[in-house]
Order: structure tokens, then C-alpha cells, then sequence
């Protein structure tokens, strides 16, 4: 079943355009990864997903982003709700200048939930979820800004799991990373997918392979081609994709 | 190589020297200031005693009595009535410019708070007698107004312009990243503020706070204008007192160097110093607390 479904989506950064005439469709359940040159609009378009895009001035935004069947830019969308489910990791982690336990109890707060017990149930299932638990489960209450990169990256994975999120959006999520946490956050994604639909913006076309079952490419604002990940790699339909994938630019 | 050396180094050597006796200069001369001003104040317990003096109110120096309790208590009663009202105030309004205002008006607000900083404090404190006095004179119910509530609002609106831009300027200095991930958590942008951006901030607002304070407690003009200036124990709101700095420039002028009068109103000028020493290391503290994390 179709999760998100966009259509006929342009973005302007004032008279700019950064989208040009953006359909897509992604399914329950399933990885998407976007992929393209720097500046193609891959980031851009991640997040119009959740309406983050609208908090830089002077953006317009027109087109239909269907969620669930709901349109989430008609008028009297609860952008609230949205983010709740439609939860995003950033390219560089960005845990709070807080204790682990309170980064991951964060989400679960704001969303109303005071009662201690089900916090710590929360954020050990989080933390879980996000294999992390068992290298912090002994610092819960020291600052999270001690955590390795990798780890941190994970924490910010666990945060976002604690609000009940149902699509995760990740914009370039191990860019920052060594490897060996690149490696652990890929095998994150992989078993994450059972239970999210998950949408990974990534400059490295191996993890793209590795990790999704679909792949767009994009480039200049267009969206070129989409397809089965191992299709678009091997046999990819347009002369763009190929010559992208083959190294030819980019 | 050329044997001697050239004017270049020369160059460097004198300025060198120039600038370490620059720096020396300045230190000696804030070392003099504590030390003369120490040294003629703590002479006043040759003749009266510390209890004395710190604390009983009575102040009368024509019958030898000297009891400074008065103008310690008033000059913390004020500053803490200016925190009180110009600390959450000037916060709001450094959240408002930080994170909610259009930039247009940021631009204009921005440079405005700051001439607010500059303007001579004897304009707040002429504006202080001719509006706030009367004003608290109806509050506290008091004949005149003049008194320690006055003497708070008018420091207040002094301090505001220190607590605004400090507290904007540790706000704006926090990484976007702390806004971005909250709001897609699905905070409210009210939510984002009072327990991320503000709680990050933290450090550097306290500082904005510290040093509000230690301008407020150091405010001599306006304060003397609308505090009464009565040696009398401050036993209301809007009873006329005094304060160490009020206290001070008032009589200061009148008194012999050398007399115990003199002495006291010099100690008064140290307990000042002393608190702004503590006020000082207070916001080192707090933004060495602030890099640590």
C-alpha cells in the first residue's frame, strides 16, 4: 500500500525553482532512497515530508503531498501531528545538551506523557530499538554530548522512535560517520524497515544499494527516474541516471 | 645571514615591552583603587565595631553612630526588586527577538536596545520622579513615592537593555540543529523554547543576569533621585531609604578625609567593590560552566 504519495510538487526559494514538477510514490513498510549531485533538491524534497522546508522564509510550496490519503499541505493540516508521525534524522547528529535519558524522554514529554514509569519504559525500548541500549544503559544520566558521533547518531534514531513515529526520514545520516558506525546504522535501517516506511537521502550510491528496495534519482530539481533499487543501478531506463551512477558527473 | 639585528626585531622587542607595561599599568591601578579604598574603609573599625556596623540602622554621624544596615538593605532590596521585574521581562524580550520576531522588527528593536543602554542614567532617573513616583506613591500608598519600589522600577528599566541583548545573543549563538530537532520531533515552537533553546542557554543568561545586577547595584544617579535619600531603615516599599551608592554620594561631600564619617562612607564603597568582585567571578563561573558542556 502506498504510504506517501506526491504530486505535481514545486518548491520555489523565492523566484528560484528547486523542485520542478515532483511525482512519486512510496510504499508501507519499504526504503526509499533519494539520490543525486549536491544541490539537486534530494534534501530539499525530504523535507517537504514533514514541513520542515517551511521554516525558511520565502519558500512556496505547491503541489500535493499525500500521506495516509491526507493531503498534509491542505489548509488546517496540525503540523504537530505530522512531525509526530513523520519523524526526521539530521546529517549531523544533533542530540540536546541534555542527559541521554532526557534527549529520549524529550519526544514522549512534549507529547504529554508525565508518568515516570512508562518514561523509563520508553526510552529502554527506544534505546533498544535503536542499539544503543547496551553501551549506555549504565550513563543514562550523563550528557549525551559524550557520546561518540555514532553513537549519538543512534541516540537521535532512539529519540525520534520514542514519539511512535511511522515513516522516518533521514537526510544524509552517516555523512558524518566512520564506517564502523555507518556500518551499525545501515544494519539499523535494515531492520527498522519491518516496522517503518523509512525515505534515506544519501550521497553514497553503495549504501543506497545496500540499504533500499526503491531508488529515485534526482538531479537539477527533477526527479529523473525511480525505480526498483537493483533495476535502477543495473539497468537504469534514462542516459542521466546511467551516466550518474557510472561516474560520469556528479 | 647579517650579523646585526634588524630594525624589525627591534620593532617587535619595543612593542612588546610597550604592551606589557600597558597591561601592568592597568592592573596597578585597579590594585591601588582596592587597596586605598580597603585600607580607608576597614580604618573605620578602629572606632566603631564591625557588629556595629553591619548590623544596626542607625546612621548618625554627628552622635557617633554607625550602622550601615540601612544601606545594605537597601541597596539589595532594590537591585532584587530590578531583577524581578527586568529579569523575566528582558528575557521574554530576547526570546521575542531571538525566535519570534518578523526580522524587520528585529532590525529595528535590536539597535534601539542598545541606545537604551546608552542613555545617561540621570534621563531614567529624571523620568523616574516625574512618572514613576507618583505612580508608586498611589501603589504603596505613601505621601511621597520616593522609596526602595521606585528606586527598583526605574533600575528595572535600566537593566533591561543588558539582560535583552546578552540573553538574545546566547539564544541566537545556540546551533540551529537544537530548533530543528525538537520541531520535528513535533514540539510546538513554544515547547522548543522554554525546554531547549532557553535551558541550553541557561549559561549565558545567567551571566546577562549577574551582570544586570551588578550594574543595578552600582547605579548611583537615578537611584538617588527617586529613593528618598533618608537614612531610615526600609520598612516599606514605598518608604523614602538609601542606598550605598545614594548614601554615599550624598554625604561624601561633606565629610573630612580621615574622619570616621569619611571611613564609613569609604567601607560602604568597599562592601560595592566586593560584591562586584563576587558578582564577577560568578559569571566566570557560569560561562565556564557553559564551554565545559
Amino acid at each position: 500500500m502506498d504510504k506517501i504519495v506526491v504530486n505535481k510538487l514545486d518548491l520555489f526559494y523565492g523566484d528560484q525553482q528547486a523542485l520542478n514538477n515532483i511525482g512519486i510514490a512510496m510504499k508501507e513498510r519499504s526504503v526509499t532512497a533519494l539520490i543525486g549531485p549536491s544541490g539537486c533538491g534530494k534534501s530539499t524534497f525530504l523535507r517537504t515530508l514533514n514541513r520542515m522546508q517551511d521554516l525558511i522564509p520565502s519558500v512556496k510550496i505547491m503541489g500535493q503531498v499525500k500521506i495516509d490519503g491526507q493531503d498534509i499541505y491542505a489548509a488546517g493540516t496540525d503540523v504537530v501531528l505530522l512531525r509526530k508521525k513523520v519523524g526526521m534524522v539530521f546529517q549531523n547528529p544533533n542530540p540536546f545538551p541534555k542527559s541521554v535519558f532526557e534527549n529520549v524522554a524529550y519526544g514522549p514529554r512534549i507529547h504529554g506523557e508525565t508518568d515516570k514509569k512508562k518514561l523509563s519504559e520508553i526510552v529502554e525500548t527506544s534505546l533498544k530499538d535503536a542499539a544503543l541500549w547496551n553501551e549506555v544503559k549504565d550513563r543514562l544520566h550523563e550528557s549525551a554530548l559524550g557520546l561518540s558521533g555514532g553513537q549519538q547518531q543512534r541516540l537521535c534514531i532512539a529519540r525520534l522512535l520514542a514519539v511512535g513515529p511511522e515513516i522516518l526520514l533521514m537526510d544524509e545520516p552517516t555523512s558524518a560517520l566512520d564506517p564502523i558506525s555507518t556500518m551499525k546504522i545501515e544494519e539499523l535501517i535494515s531492520e527498522l524497515k519491518d516496522k517503518y516506511t523509512i525515505i534515506i537521502v544519501t550521497h553514497n550510491m553503495h549504501q543506497a544499494s545496500r540499504v533500499s528496495d526503491r531508488t529515485a534519482f534526482f538531479l537539477s530539481g527533477d526527479l529523473i527516474e525511480e525505480d526498483v533499487t537493483s533495476v535502477l543501478f543495473t539497468r537504469p531506463a534514462k542516459k542521466k541516471t546511467e551516466d550518474y551512477i557510472s561516474g560520469r558527473f556528479g | 645571514m647579517p650579523q646585526r639585528k634588524s630594525w624589525v626585531y627591534y620593532n617587535d622587542r619595543l612593542s612588546r615591552y610597550l604592551f606589557i607595561s600597558s597591561a601592568v599599568l592597568v592592573s596597578l591601578i585597579i590594585l591601588c583603587i582596592i587597596w586605598f579604598v580597603g585600607m580607608q574603609g576597614l580604618s573605620t573599625f578602629r572606632e566603631v565595631s564591625i557588629i556595629e556596623f553591619f548590623t544596626s540602622s542607625k546612621w548618625s554621624p554627628d552622635s557617633g553612630k554607625f550602622g550601615a544596615l540601612t544601606f545594605i538593605a537597601g541597596s539589595i532590596g532594590t537591585t532584587l526588586i530590578a531583577i524581578l521585574l527586568g529579569g523575566p521581562l528582558g528575557l521574554a524580550g530576547a526570546v521575542f527577538l531571538a525566535e519570534i520576531a518578523p526580522p524587520w522588527v528585529r532590525a529595528f528593536m535590536r539597535p534601539a536596545t542598545d541606545l537604551f543602554a546608552g542613555i545617561p542614567s540621570v534621563v531614567y532617573g529624571y523620568v523616574g520622579i516625574t512618572v514613576i513616583v507618583g505612580l508608586t506613591g498611589k501603589l504603596t500608598n505613601s505621601p511621597t513615592g520616593y522609596g526602595m519600589l521606585a528606586a527598583g522600577i526605574v533600575l528595572a528599566i535600566m537593566i533591561l537593555p543588558t539582560v535583552i541583548s546578552l540573553s538574545e545573543d546566547a539564544l541566537r549563538s545556540l546551533p540551529r540543529t537544537y530548533k530543528e530537532a525538537s520541531l520535528a520531533l513535533g514540539a510546538t515552537r513554544w515547547q522548543t523554547i522554554r525546554r531547549v533553546l532557553v535551558p541550553a542557554a541557561s549559561p549565558g543568561i545567567l551571566t546577562a543576569i549577574i551582570l544586570a545586577m551588578a550594574r543595578a547595584i552600582g547605579e548611583t544617579m537615578a537611584v538617588q533621585m527617586v529613593i528618598g535619600n533618608s537614612p531610615r531603615f526600609p520598612d516599606s516599599l514605598g518608604s523614602p531609604t538609601s542606598t550605598l551608592t545614594s548614601n554615599i554620594v550624598m554625604e561624601m561631600g561633606n565629610t573630612p578625609f580621615g574622619s570616621t564619617w569619611n571611613n564609613g562612607l569609604f567601607m560602604m564603597a568597599f562592601i560595592l567593590l566586593i560584591i562586584a568582585l563576587i558578582m564577577i567571578i560568578l559569571v566566570r563561573t557560569a560561562s565556564r560552566k557553559g564551554a565545559a558542556r
